[in-house]
């Protein structure tokens, strides 16, 4: 995938983290090559008990913020390993969400055509897809879910929609998107779920939180 | 002692925009969610001491005064922050007080004459719902209580102590705002010039600004990396810029990730004054402690 070549470490293992800075007073900011490091360092730290308040993953870098000793934080992020490049990220539980969506989206013929595909080799490619969520933003639960190859990534819209509804599934650059509740968005609609992803009251408020493996599975209604 | 059950406050009037507001959410960045919480945490944790609260009890934040309240109960009541007239009934009473209501009272914080945000204790705390653990109003995300509303009924909890005295009450300073900040981490992505234009400027704020940030306007900050830098996690305090080169600080109700290079951070400690600007206001940034000679070692090649 994108990215500088990984720095080969240990046989079967490399170190993602190539530059960690200080962020604030009490925050550093991880470094990475590619999104799908950002998503494996996230998953790796997270099963460590880290002193630390926050970890945002994004699409290059891991944040940790309210970091207890960010010296001691710094050398174990330099020195994490990770499996070689090609291996998915180890999710954070070994379930895989299946999303039933229905692939009646307004953008599916435009995407179809940058794909130079039919609609049905749309909805083929991308069922077929082995998704993660790689980290969350824009809106509580907003979940973007890497899987697509590089070449599959398309603009966003040039004017965003004023609303989009709930459950509406997306795709914009390298991403694939649900959003969780409606809201104004620049997203490419190619199909909706009626799965709830997000809910503030459950002990697990987002259904698709980084880490998570996602498959859409084709739905007629 | 009344009951915990018939305590509660009564929104009469809830002047230009007034939240409620705790410590706000706290774990849940990573799943897109704000920090949200008072903005002013100094002012917004003495006015629970003066009430007898424990300092994380949710107060209510109240933007340029205007906010009536009445009460079937007793109740004892703090007003800190911006300085605001403060009256029971019509009867002027002390800021930064501990203040006694009688039974069907009311309360009213007049204009604001010095400082934008007030905060309002009340002995047991604003008890609404807690959403994520916190019962701050998020203005980004919608997340927790919606902002006060005239009509509106907010439950209070039980007393929980005796009310403190209120001694070394501080008032928000006149003049322009200094913000002591940490250059990085994309401070890089600038020129020499426009990090020097940022600890040089006097920057004016602008009347867009809000609890997610204030927005400057001054000259330009110019930009040494063209590129499109990838969403990446925010930090309460940023310095962001986005295209246009005009610095934004971002402040509790920010996104939890931006796609513009955040030049510095502001200073925990320096962040409450950030709530008490207003449009036409000063603000100047002092870059402390370098982050460039903190850097890890660079181990790319």
């Amino acid at each position: 995938m994108s990215g500088p070549e990984p720095r080969r470490h240990l046989r079967g293992a490399r170190r993602p983290v190539q530059r960690v800075v200080p962020v604030g007073e009490r925050a550093l900011l991880a470094e990475v090559g590619s999104v799908e490091d950002a998503t494996a360092v996230y998953v790796a730290v997270r099963a460590l008990d880290l002193e630390v308040a926050e970890v945002v993953p994004a699409a290059r870098t891991v944040l940790f913020d309210g970091v207890a000793d960010r010296e001691q934080l710094s050398r174990l992020l330099l020195g994490l390993d990770l499996p070689v490049a090609g291996v998915p990220p180890t999710p954070a539980a070994g379930t895989v969400v299946e999303v039933p969506t229905r692939y009646d989206g307004a953008d599916l013929p435009d995407v179809a055509e940058a794909w130079d595909m039919t609609l049905a080799e749309v909805v083929r490619t991308h069922t077929e897809t082995a998704f993660v969520v790689a980290f969350c933003g824009f809106a509580p639960g907003f979940a973007y879910c890497t899987g697509l190859p590089p070449e599959r990534a398309v603009p966003r819209l040039d004017t965003p929609r004023p609303r989009v509804p709930a459950g509406s599934v997306g795709l914009a650059g390298e991403f694939t998107g649900v959003y969780p509740t409606a809201s104004p968005g620049g997203w490419r609609l190619v199909g909706r779920t009626d799965l709830t992803l997000w809910d503030p009251s459950a002990s697990e408020p987002a259904v698709l939180a980084p880490g998570t493996q996602v498959r859409f599975v084709a739905v007629e209604r | 002692m009344t009951s915990g059950s018939r305590r509660r406050l009564r929104v009469v009037e809830p002047g230009p925009s007034t939240t409620v507001q705790d410590r706000g959410r706290h774990g849940c960045a990573h799943l897109g969610v704000p920090r949200s919480g008072w903005l002013d945490a100094a002012a917004a944790t003495l006015a629970n001491r003066l009430v007898g609260n424990p300092e994380d009890c949710a107060v209510l934040e109240c933007l340029l005064g205007g906010l009536v309240l009445s009460t079937d109960t007793a109740l004892t009541v703090a007003v800190t922050g911006a300085d605001t007239p403060v009256r029971v009934g019509s009867r002027p009473v002390a800021h930064g007080a501990a203040v006694s209501l009688g039974a069907g009272q009311s309360f009213s914080l007049g204009r604001a004459v010095h400082g934008a945000r007030s905060y309002v204790a009340v002995s047991g705390g604003v008890r609404v719902e807690p959403v994520l653990g916190s019962r701050s109003t998020d203005t980004l995300s919608g997340l927790g209580p919606p902002r006060l509303v005239a009509g509106a009924v907010l439950p209070v909890g039980p007393a929980l102590g005796l009310p403190a005295d209120s001694s070394a009450v501080g008032r928000p300073q006149a003049g322009p705002v200094v913000l002591r900040c940490r250059l990085g981490p994309r401070d890089d992505w600038f020129t020499a010039e426009a990090l020097a234009t940022l600890g040089s400027t006097v920057y004016v704020v602008q009347p867009d600004s809000d609890r997610v940030a204030i927005r400057l306007d001054g000259p330009p900050l110019v930009r040494a990396d063209p590129r499109e830098l990838p969403s990446e996690g925010l930090v309460l305090g940023a310095v962001q810029v986005p295209a246009d080169g005009l610095p934004l600080v971002f402040l509790n109700d920010h996104p939890t990730t931006g796609g513009y290079p955040v030049v510095a951070v502001v200073d925990e400690e320096d962040l409450g004054r950030c709530a008490h600007l207003l449009p036409g206001d000063q603000v100047r940034f002092t870059p402390v402690g370098g982050a460039r000679g903190e850097r890890a070692p660079d181990r790319s090649r």
